[in-house]
């Protein structure tokens, strides 16, 4: 059975280039703090991929702190936000409604605790109403956080205007960028981003490894305490390898950004018109115009995500869906109906996520597989 | 080393239910010409699941049931288990079915789609109390068994009455945090808070 990865989004394979890269160091084990030629050799993987990082984001390489990933990141800045509201700079924090959970739950925390936090709204596009943001930012806002790319419906935001908008106010600006890295450009210096959250595995890199990227002279504090690393900022010794790999994993995605973001958005679009010519009755989700190349969100009306999903599972074919029954809660996807989407059209919803590794035969083979299993299920439906 | 290439018994449903998920039994094709003595539907989009069941009756059997489901897997598993299960039965026996019959067959569910996606023994219970209404009859099961006032999470008239006559339950806030009644959809909170109001009268509790 062939077997086709659309879930890019969720995660990604290590790069080839990584895992090589990684064997060759795979000798280096030293403490990247010792002083000693092991910590010396360990400290050179850290300092390379602090390099590569910051070349693949447009910021300095001292502006790149070291975390787990992006969750770590997310809440790194919240936390700051936290402590300098406690401290009366500010009194209020300025998310969306379409964050990440390791925003929308941090902020909801911070709530919790007696902090101000207003979600701003989107568009039946997916996309933040930057009017809106404009109005709920006010001189009282600490810190505004608007994600770059959504995971799951793949709408691009405005970010420029967000940090214009939050900067007009003295409020710091924070943007998640885990889903855009690696696919669109990004500028941390000229778009003048205050903070900025990643992970390495959603762009070929290892798991457990992430980034926060600091502007220089912008808040800050340790969120973990208990060592001198990453100035005092982040403690815990390195994990080294997984650094290093993210930095490789950052070399080859700036390498090839320009084409590959090209190549994925072609996949992608072969994807929507087969399913829409082969398919009836299909709605696909999201901004079209700002989208990210590999991110296609569609509903099926008449067949249920959970079950797609699972037919798709097995003749090999790897999504995800914004269906309820998916998350084993019984409410469909947030973001889907932040939108204002019919709550069946979210329950419907598949998001099929391109990487590097797919190709215009997984594509056919999708195009293949999907057709007789929506007909299938809407031959079971009530509706 | 433990092999990591047994993933698919790792499926968060049984054999069972991949079985009926997918070769499901008695479905209610288009073509096939059948016409009921008793139809129900129950369900809400709301929830992602949704139920459609037809019988015909013969000497107060189940002759044929026929079902279509819009939902997850295991919402088509248990409709397609519930006919198989049914097929055959008394009319009061089928109307005594309960979603834990139906699991048990199935080897099981994850919990959390317990309540939300069996719900194939209430469709069949509308589709006998349909057949009992088309043919003028009293429906002389009907009040035997418990109703479902909380779709979404499952919860039946007697639970609440249960919880209200031993004062366990005085306000809609305390049902939802004992029961979880409301917290799916919430369609049924309006009428829950009336049969609240009522067992409060009956039973004198203030």
């Amino acid at each position: 059975m062939q077997s086709v990865y659309m879930d890019n989004n969720a995660t990604t394979a290590m790069a080839p280039e990584v895992k090589a890269a990684l064997k060759e160091a795979d000798r280096i084990f030293g403490n990247a703090s010792s002083m000693h030629r092991y910590g010396r050799e360990a400290a050179a993987l850290v300092s390379h991929a602090r390099e590569d990082l910051a070349a693949l984001v447009g910021c300095r390489p001292s502006e790149v702190l070291f975390t787990s990933g992006a969750t770590e990141s997310n809440n790194t800045v919240f936390d700051i936000a936290r402590h300098l509201i406690t401290q009366g700079k500010g009194s209020r924090i300025v998310t969306t409604t379409i964050e990440h959970p390791a925003i929308i739950e941090t902020a909801r925390y911070l709530q919790s605790e007696g902090i101000h936090v207003d979600f701003c709204p989107v568009d039946s596009e997916g996309r933040v109403k930057i009017d809106e943001l404009e109005k709920l930012v006010g001189d009282d806002v600490a810190l505004v956080s608007v994600m770059m790319g959504n995971n799951e419906s793949g709408a691009v935001q405005d970010t420029s205007s967000a940090v214009r908008i939050a900067h007009a106010h003295n409020a710091l600006f924070h943007t998640d960028v885990t889903q855009a890295v690696g696919k669109l450009p990004i500028d941390f210096e000229k778009e003048g981003f205050d903070y900025m959250s990643l992970s390495g595995h959603k762009f070929h890199g290892p798991k457990g490894v992430g980034a926060l990227i600091a502007r220089k002279g912008a808040p800050l504090m340790p969120f973990l305490h208990g060592g001198h690393q990453e100035n005092g900022l982040r403690p815990g010794t390195y994990n080294t390898q997984a650094i290093y790999g993210m930095g490789i994993a950052a070399k080859l995605a700036k390498k090839d950004l320009e084409t590959e973001a090209a190549r994925l958005w072609s996949l992608r679009e072969m994807l929507r018109k087969g399913i829409e010519e082969s398919i009836d009755d299909v709605v696909i989700n999201g901004s079209q115009e700002h989208c990210l190349p590999g991110t296609l969100n569609v509903s099926f009306p008449r067949a249920e995500g959970e079950s797609i999903l699972l037919m798709l599972d097995m003749a090999g074919v790897a999504v995800s869906t914004g269906s309820a029954c998916a998350t084993g809660s019984l409410e469909p996807s947030y973001v889907l109906m932040a939108t204002g989407m019919d709550v069946e059209l979210a329950h419907g919803s598949i998001r099929f996520s391109l990487g590097r590794y797919n190709t215009q035969e997984d594509v056919r083979y999708v195009l293949r597989v999907l057709p007789p299993i929506i007909k299938k299920l809407r031959e079971m439906s009530t509706r | 080393m433990k092999d990591f290439k047994d993933f698919m018994t790792g499926w968060v449903y049984t054999d069972t239910v991949k079985d009926h998920f997918i070769n499901p039994r008695n479905l209610w094709k288009k073509e096939e010409d059948f016409t009921p003595d008793g139809f129900g539907e129950v369900g809400s989009l709301a929830c992602g699941d949704q139920m459609r069941v037809g019988i015909t009756v013969e000497d107060d059997r189940i002759k044929e049931i026929r079902w279509l489901t819009y939902g997850c897997a295991s919402a088509i598993a248990s409709t397609s288990m519930m006919s198989e299960l049914v097929k055959g039965m008394s009319l009061e026996e089928a109307y005594k079915i309960t979603p834990e019959m139906i699991t048990d067959r199935l080897g099981g569910l994850p919990e959390h789609k317990f309540h939300c996606s069996v719900l194939g023994d209430k469709a069949l219970r509308a589709a006998i109390d349909n057949y009992y209404e088309n043919k003028g009859l009293e429906n002389p099961f009907k009040g035997t068994v418990a109703k479902v006032v909380c779709e979404c999470r499952n919860v039946t008239d007697q639970q609440i009455e249960q919880l209200v006559k031993t004062g366990q339950v005085r306000t809609l806030e305390e049902l939802t945090e004992k029961t979880g009644l409301g917290t799916g959809c919430g369609k049924c909170k309006a009428k829950a808070l009336q049969m609240l109001e009522e067992l409060k009268h009956i039973y004198n509790i203030t």
